[in-house]
């Protein structure tokens, strides 16, 4: 009796607490997270410390020596090849995200401030491509671009080239044709969000003070939409630097982009340690790039003022 | 000052907007007089803002006819009138601080050898802001958002500031502070202001004039005191406060004056209101709260009526009476000060309450 009267009250006390701490925000909040975080911890962070292990080892035909070696990133760094290919993937997705913000600016734009009760239509309108596979998508992009594609029969057809044109597939113009195209949604999106939040009283306030259409864009609702911007030019950077299908299928030769070679040394190579040496030089050098874009477009917005 | 009142500054002809079948506002014509003012008053959707709107040029009349110091403002663009506005949300930039959004509009003026770093300076000591030049819009309370949108409006010097139900958002206390402060400023500038506000008391407080607004026609345009005192429609007395509405029999009407005999008050003789339209022998004639007066024990009056008290509602300085008269179909409401002792009156007393016969004005319905 004397015991349990005595054990009693601190056990009462620690569930009391417990349950206190159950319903804190903090671990309510984790609680929620904890599922997704625990798969993400699987799939993508040992993944990754799996890559980064491999980067530093050595492949010997078909055994993998442990030793600590910086070989690997010797060669992904100072092999023309290696850094070529990686500068031509950096080209094409500086490109193809300034594009695709540079195009879909002028959509999300339209869409917010104009398009009056229709907005969400048109936002379903943008859906629509995403119905077919992104293959598909590629694919019909070699058929406008190819040899006896629409676009060289159009040409063609309207007496402005002679016979069609093999500058149109196979090359690195039309892996930024394409991916520009696929990534139009993505940038969009983010930017409309952003678009909609500008108080238009702010646009108003400006033409009063003086601004005309283009000077009030310039010095207010531009500026306010810059975290639209931001997003959406790193929402399309950071995929397309590691595309894979993109210049596997419209690329061609001169196409080709780091992932390809990266997909070729853990596949036909089957040297995996320099594969891995590739991944992780290519997804530090995004991670700078990304960072770099972020700080640039912070810049240029205090300029602006 | 008066000779300058005389010239207009804003002429508004037979302004008309309609959305559809809507009409926002019906056939509207004002004169706003240079260095004034004016103010806008009436419920939601009368129109107020809608006119103000229009003299902005954020809006365009359908017909009808708008000009700004002489000046047609047909085809201008609001980044090319000589007018500033106040927005109800203040509509300050976010992205930049106090100095910047004060200087937005001289920006692009081009002003030489620091003149605009001068003038921002004097428009913030205008609304009592200096020191706080550096502040982000976001660190600002409501009353520091406020000045500065009335600093960066009036930094450009316009010939017409407009306030959109500039001090809606701040708190009593604020609100009536910022009032005495906008009338000091306005008379200090000298600037033609108009005011939108749904806010009786806050136009009695700080206009020269006053138009009151229904259903996007003009009811009346005239100083606050005679708004008040001589409100020419049963609805421009209502919105004004209380007020108590007798019906009449008109016994004999004039070019100038009616009289008419009335069941609680007798037989009174009054000015006859421009609007006032006869609708048979009937007539109504409104008498504030305030113009009557609870007469103590043996005090007399040269007029009076005698009631008895039904209801009796404490407001602090002041206590509502609400007194049944034998005759008149509604009891009427008395508004008393309490340093007589209204508020120790019970509810059932029989009491006396004088008037002035010049307190009770005809108006049309």
């Amino acid at each position: 009796m004397t015991a349990a009267a005595e054990g009693s009250p601190p056990l009462r006390m620690t569930r009391a607490r417990r349950n206190a701490l159950l319903q804190s925000e903090p671990v309510q909040g984790l609680a929620l997270i904890s599922p997704t975080f625990i798969y993400a911890l699987i799939l993508l962070v040992l993944p990754i410390l799996v890559v980064i292990a491999h980067s530093f080892w050595t492949q010997h035909y078909l055994t993998i020596d442990r030793t600590f070696t910086l070989e690997n990133y010797r060669v992904a760094l100072t092999e023309p090849i290696y850094r070529d290919l990686l500068w031509r993937s950096l080209y094409i997705s500086l490109t193809v995200s300034l594009l695709t913000v540079l195009l879909a600016y002028p959509i999300a734009y339209f869409i917010s401030f104009h398009g009056g009760r229709h907005k969400s239509l048109w936002l379903f309108l943008i859906t629509i491509p995403f119905w077919t596979s992104y293959l598909l998508r590629v694919m019909s992009w070699k058929v406008i671009l190819g040899y006896n594609g629409v676009l060289n029969s159009g040409l063609m057809g309207l007496g402005i080239i002679d016979e069609p044109s093999t500058a149109l597939l196979y090359n690195s113009s039309a892996v930024i044709i394409t991916l520009t195209h696929a990534w139009a949604a993505f940038a969009i999106l983010p930017i409309f969000v952003s678009l909609e939040k500008v108080d238009r009283t702010l646009v108003e306030a400006a033409t009063d003070l003086g601004d005309g259409p283009l000077r009030s864009f310039l010095r207010v609702t531009l500026p306010l939409s810059a975290p639209g911007v931001i997003s959406a030019a790193l929402i399309v950077m950071i995929p397309t630097v590691g595309d894979y299908v993109t210049p596997k299928l419209v690329g061609g030769k001169d196409g080709v982009m780091i992932a390809n070679a990266i997909q070729a040394q853990f596949g036909k190579a089957s040297n995996w340690p320099l594969g891995a040496a590739l991944s992780v030089t290519t997804m530090l050098i995004v991670t700078l790039m990304a960072g770099a874009t972020v700080l640039i477009i912070r810049a240029v917005q205090r300029l602006a003022r | 000052m008066p000779e300058q009142q005389q010239r207009s500054m804003i002429e508004i002809k037979n302004v008309t907007r309609s959305y559809g079948a809507f009409k926002a506002l019906d056939d509207a014509s004002l004169t706003i007089r240079e260095g004034e003012f004016f103010s806008l008053l009436g419920p939601s959707g009368c129109g107020k803002t809608t006119l103000l709107r229009m003299i902005a040029g954020f809006d365009n009349p359908t017909s009808g006819s708008i000009s700004v110091g002489g000046q047609p403002m047909e085809g201008i663009p609001a980044n090319r009138r000589p007018t500033n506005m106040v927005f109800q949300s203040y509509a300050i930039f976010p992205h930049l601080n106090v100095e910047q959004n004060v200087a937005y509009g001289l920006k692009r003026l081009k002003l030489q050898g620091g003149e605009e770093k001068r003038r921002v300076e004097e428009a913030l000591a205008q609304v009592s802001l200096t020191g706080l030049g550096k502040r982000l819009a976001t660190e600002l309370s409501g009353g520091q958002r406020q000045r500065v949108a009335l600093a960066r409006a009036l930094v450009m010097r316009p010939k017409v500031l407009l306030l959109d139900e500039p001090l809606s958002a701040l708190d009593k206390k604020l609100r009536e502070q910022m009032q005495v402060e906008l009338r000091r400023l306005q008379q200090a500038v000298g600037i033609t202001f108009v005011l939108v506000t749904h806010d009786q008391y806050e136009a009695l407080a700080m206009s020269d004039r006053i138009a009151v607004m229904f259903g996007g026609r003009i009811a009346q345009v005239a100083s606050p005191k005679e708004i008040y005192q001589r409100p020419v429609t049963r609805q421009v007395a209502d919105f004004l406060g209380g007020m108590n509405f007798v019906k009449a029999q008109i016994v004999e009407e004039s070019g100038a004056s009616l009289v008419v005999d009335t069941l609680g008050f007798g037989r009174i003789k009054t000015d006859k209101p421009k609007a006032f339209v006869r609708n048979g022998g009937g007539a109504t004639l409104g008498i504030r709260p305030e113009r009557l007066r609870v007469l103590w024990d043996n005090a007399t009056a040269k007029f009076e009526v005698a009631g008895k008290v039904v209801e009796r509602h404490y407001f602090g300085e002041i206590t509502h009476l609400i007194v049944e008269i034998p005759g008149l179909e509604k009891p009427l409401s008395v508004t008393e000060t309490n340093d007589f002792g209204a508020d120790d009156i019970p509810v059932g007393t029989s009491i006396r309450l004088a008037y002035d016969p010049e307190a009770l004005v005809a108006m049309a319905d």
